[in-house]
């Protein structure tokens, strides 16, 4: 698989706040990849580089092999679907589609024919003739996409652009977003803070912090195997212990829990000393007996699952999820309960 | 009970506003239809006044403050607007640069010193360089303080405009200046109109700056309406204002009308 | 992330490059054509005056000298204080303090009255007040002269009703002057203090009132404070254009209403003028101006800063 897009030690400052701190990424040809991360991580600083809207302050940003990172946005054979859309209000839908085609010098016929294909396949035929204002925000979002991929980019750049509609919407527009990428074959460059969004749709999510690339990975890779503790903390919730690890053993460290029960997990490149621990509440269940003890405090009913919040006879406090099922049982506040932690439930973090 | 936004007496306050600004207003326009020579006594209604503007004896000279008036004010209009749009990309897209507040504070300028002041240095001005004032003179003079009264709805509507869609037009392959012509010009377009049309007014409505570097011969209508006036108010100035009057109300509509569209078409 | 990427911070729209040719236009004609000549008149201001109009080319201080101090007829009397300028200025410092506050006492309550409407008839008002503010000030004041003078569409029915045997005496006096100030600038009041009695929020005037205050109190000790900065504003742009006003004082007044604007016109007139007095006296009221200009963006830095 060729590379789609090549970042190298890319740095963004704005005045003396440093937005991106030589971040570099390859993006894989043909791939839904995604940037996630907090707000002010950098993910958007590193989409309007990519676009153009942004000059790099050092680095290169390569688009299959040809360094663009000090081109104008319009000669990036790249688009974007921005967060709020930018569709331009004194036109109609089909003349927003047909824009950027005309700017290229496609011919009148020719361009209102690929538009109006465009928005075939965003099923919005019937209102090419609208004015933006007079649709509903999923079908802007439809528009803007139609827009976008018209000029047929080589990536196409996607700001946020589910975060203005309702949960209904999002949930069915992530499915299109995926099968149009799939059937298009362009590289889609996703920009999301929702992890949610992230791991449903993405071969690859990059996780951003602070303008720095955390981890990149599959979704399963970054939600499985964090490899510190903000990623851990960042996608999903998951419980963080602080431990001793007393020696490594090859690939495997002898962790000793607060209350001095002891675990074996992987090692994940650590050495002996203080580290963090991080467990999943849903890998860890309530056993009859066992040498880790917990005294239940509070549980919180949330449909699905059951949220346990227990706490350890050293203090520290650990969520549990059960599945809801007739046959779970609930205990009740104040009773002990010994907790079973799951083959592979307990990752350790470098830092 | 009535709520906290209720004060007694403001609605009193309020009204006593609106006859104090118009009491004097409709009076001349109900006497601009007087009969009678006298502008004292009512003679009945006429047109005969709106007749005596256009063919009386004074009518050659209104006609030509009238003509100088407006198109000194449709170009100095026009060139205020043209300046004050680049200056407003510059101030509101251009980022920081040094020198922005010096220019801001230039612009704003013509507002803060007084009109008199302005008369008084530009007549100083022209006359140092040896300009002959007339036509030319007036038209720069109403150049420089039509700047800022354009420049105000520019920049306004301008800050509205998120730079998304010229982006998003940039990215679509627009060089910088197809961005702006076809997607941030038309977009600006109801401040561009607004400025416009307070500039023409503010032009229009001038008479200190112009009776100092007008020159002598040259009028424009309220030079010429002031001069009549000093030998005491006739009824044809009473004509002569309901029509100014009429064309004002006519802007102020346009305008308001300009900007219910403008906040349509803003998503 | 916004935070980050204010708009126009980025080069998408790639303005940034060309900021230098697109304000060229700007400095360039309000930097030659008010600038320059202002620095021009300044310089004026210390020249020696020519007799048919115009002036020599020798640097004098005599021009602020005839404006402060009286030598005597011809000038060899040891100098006492000159009060004929000093009391014109003074005059027009205080006709343009009492328009404004006429200005402040009316205006208030109606932009109050209009914010506080329901936005239909919010915008009818607000269009109403707009209005004057679009007409001509020349006319507006011939208007108003037209209104008051003794056999006017104001004493003729009072006198006809009997209500009073002699007209008003109301042209040509102070008086006048006042109402025409206040006539010419009252819009200039009402549409800031409408647009922050607009922002202001309303549950401040409730939180006062459920904590005892009357709706007196509340306006004394939390509207007008809020709302500050909204009236210092229409104060400066009532003030300002009233102290070197022309066509009031002019139109409406007589010889004992001489203001500033009036005395500078009158030094540029004919062979009669005096460029040099005639620039000094501008110096002196731009002067005046600035420094209420100065308190005026030292009192917005206070407010921002809080």
């Amino acid at each position: 698989m060729s590379t789609a897009i090549e970042i190298r030690s890319a740095v963004k400052r704005y005045g003396t706040t440093t937005a991106l701190h030589a971040v570099s990424l390859e993006i894989a040809d043909n791939a839904f990849f995604t940037l996630l991360g907090p707000s002010g991580c950098g993910k958007t600083t590193l989409l309007r580089c990519i676009a153009g809207f942004e000059d790099l302050n050092e680095g290169e940003i390569r688009l299959f092999g040809q360094d663009i990172a000090r081109l104008d946005p319009n000669h990036r054979p790249v688009n974007t679907v921005f967060q709020h859309y930018a569709l331009f209000p004194h036109m109609t839908v089909l003349e927003n589609v047909a824009f950027g085609l005309k700017m290229i010098g496609v011919s009148l016929d020719d361009r209102r024919a690929r538009a109006g294909r465009m928005l075939e396949m965003v099923h919005l035929s019937a209102f090419a003739d609208r004015m933006p204002t007079q649709l509903s925000g999923g079908q802007q979002q439809r528009v803007a996409l139609a827009r976008a991929l018209a000029p047929e980019p080589k990536v196409l750049l996607l700001d946020e652009p589910l975060s203005a509609l309702d949960l209904k919407l999002r949930q069915a527009m992530r499915v299109e977003l995926k099968t149009l990428q799939e059937e298009t074959g362009i590289t889609f460059v996703f920009v999301t803070h929702d992890q949610e969004e992230a791991l449903t749709m993405s071969d690859r999510i990059a996780v951003m912090s602070q303008g720095r690339v955390q981890q990149v990975g599959s979704a399963r890779e970054i939600y499985e195997a964090p490899v510190n503790r903000f990623v851990a903390d960042f996608i999903g919730e998951t419980n963080l212990i602080e431990v001793t690890v007393e020696r490594i053993e090859g690939d495997w460290a002898r962790v000793i829990l607060p209350g001095g029960h002891v675990i074996r997990c992987a090692a994940a490149g650590t050495s002996p000393g203080k580290h963090h621990l991080s467990i999943r509440p849903e890998r860890l269940s309530l056993a009859k007996t066992g040498e880790l003890v917990a005294t239940i405090e509070r549980v919180v009913y949330l449909g699905t699952d059951l949220q346990l919040l227990t706490r350890l006879t050293s203090g520290e406090a650990i969520q549990v999820r059960l599945q809801n099922s007739a046959r779970t049982e609930v205990p009740a506040p104040g009773t002990q309960v010994a907790l079973h932690l799951e083959e592979g439930a307990a990752r350790l973090l470098a830092d | 009970m009535k709520g906290v936004r209720h004060y007694p007496g403001f609605l009193t306050m309020a009204v006593a506003c609106l006859v104090i600004l118009y009491a004097p207003l409709i009076v001349v326009t109900v006497y601009s239809f007087n009969a009678s020579t006298s502008i004292t006594t009512w003679g009945g209604f006429s047109w005969r006044w709106y007749g005596d503007v256009f063919t009386g004896p004074e009518a050659p000279r209104f006609k030509a403050a009238a003509w100088n008036s407006i198109t000194i004010a449709v170009l100095a209009a026009s060139a205020a607007t043209t300046i004050a749009v680049a200056a407003s990309l510059a101030m509101i897209r251009g980022g920081r640069f040094r020198g922005k507040s010096a220019t801001f504070a230039l612009i704003n300028l013509p507002l803060m010193v007084p009109e008199i002041v302005t008369a008084v240095a530009t007549l100083i001005f022209f006359s140092a360089i040896g300009l002959v004032t007339g036509y030319m003179t007036i038209l720069i003079a109403h150049i420089v303080f039509c700047i800022p009264f354009a420049y105000l709805p520019i920049t306004a509507r301008l800050q509205g405009i998120e730079d998304s869609y010229e982006q998003a037009a940039r990215d679509l392959y627009a060089t910088q200046w197809q961005a702006f012509r076809l997607v941030l010009l038309p977009l600006m377009l109801p401040g561009v109109i607004s400025g416009f049309l307070l500039a023409f007014i503010i032009s229009l409505d001038d008479f200190i700056i112009t009776n100092f570097v007008k020159g002598a011969g040259m009028e424009t209508l309220p030079t010429a309406i002031f001069g009549s006036v000093k030998q005491g108010i006739k009824p044809n100035i009473m004509a002569i204002s309901t029509m100014m009057l009429a064309v004002s109300v006519l802007f102020v509509t346009l305008s308001y009308l300009v900007n219910r569209i403008g906040q349509r078409t803003r998503s | 992330m916004a935070g980050l990427t204010p708009s126009g911070q980025g080069n998408g729209s790639g303005y940034r490059r060309i900021v230098a040719p697109l304000l060229l236009p700007t400095w360039l004609m309000i930097g030659i054509f008010l600038v320059l000549p202002v620095l021009l008149m300044a310089i004026y201001s210390f020249l020696t005056k020519e007799f048919r109009g115009g002036v020599i080319w020798d640097f004098t201080l005599a021009s602020y000298d005839q404006f402060f101090l009286n030598r005597g007829l011809f000038g060899d009397e040891p100098p006492v204080i000159e009060w004929t300028y000093i009391t014109i200025f003074w005059r027009s410092i205080w006709q343009a303090a009492v328009a404004t506050l006429i200005c402040l006492a009316i205006g208030f309550p109606t932009a109050w009255f209009i914010a506080t409407r329901p936005p239909r008839s919010r915008a009818i008002w607000l269009f109403l007040i707009t209005i004057p503010y679009w007409v001509n000030l020349l006319i507006r004041t011939v208007s108003l002269k037209f209104l008051i003078r003794d056999n006017g569409p104001l004493n003729e029915p009072l006198m006809a009703l009997g209500l009073i045997t002699d007209p008003l005496p109301l042209v040509n006096t102070n008086l006048a002057v006042q109402l025409g100030l206040f006539y010419s600038y009252l819009p200039f009041m009402v549409l800031p203090i409408y647009a922050a009695v607009e922002r202001y929020n309303f549950a401040l005037s409730e939180a006062a009132a459920d904590l005892y205050a009357s709706r007196w109190v509340t306006l004394w000790e939390i509207v007008l404070p809020v709302v500050k900065p909204g009236i210092i504003a229409g104060c400066i742009l009532v003030f300002v254009p009233s102290l070197g006003a022309f066509l009031a004082p002019d139109l409406l007044g007589g010889a004992k209403t001489f203001m500033i604007g009036s005395l500078i016109d009158e030094q540029f007139r004919g062979s009669q003028g005096n460029w040099p007095f005639g620039a000094a006296a501008a110096m002196i009221l731009m002067t005046l101006v600035l420094i209420v200009l100065m308190f005026y963006a030292r009192a917005q830095a206070r407010e921002g800063a809080r």
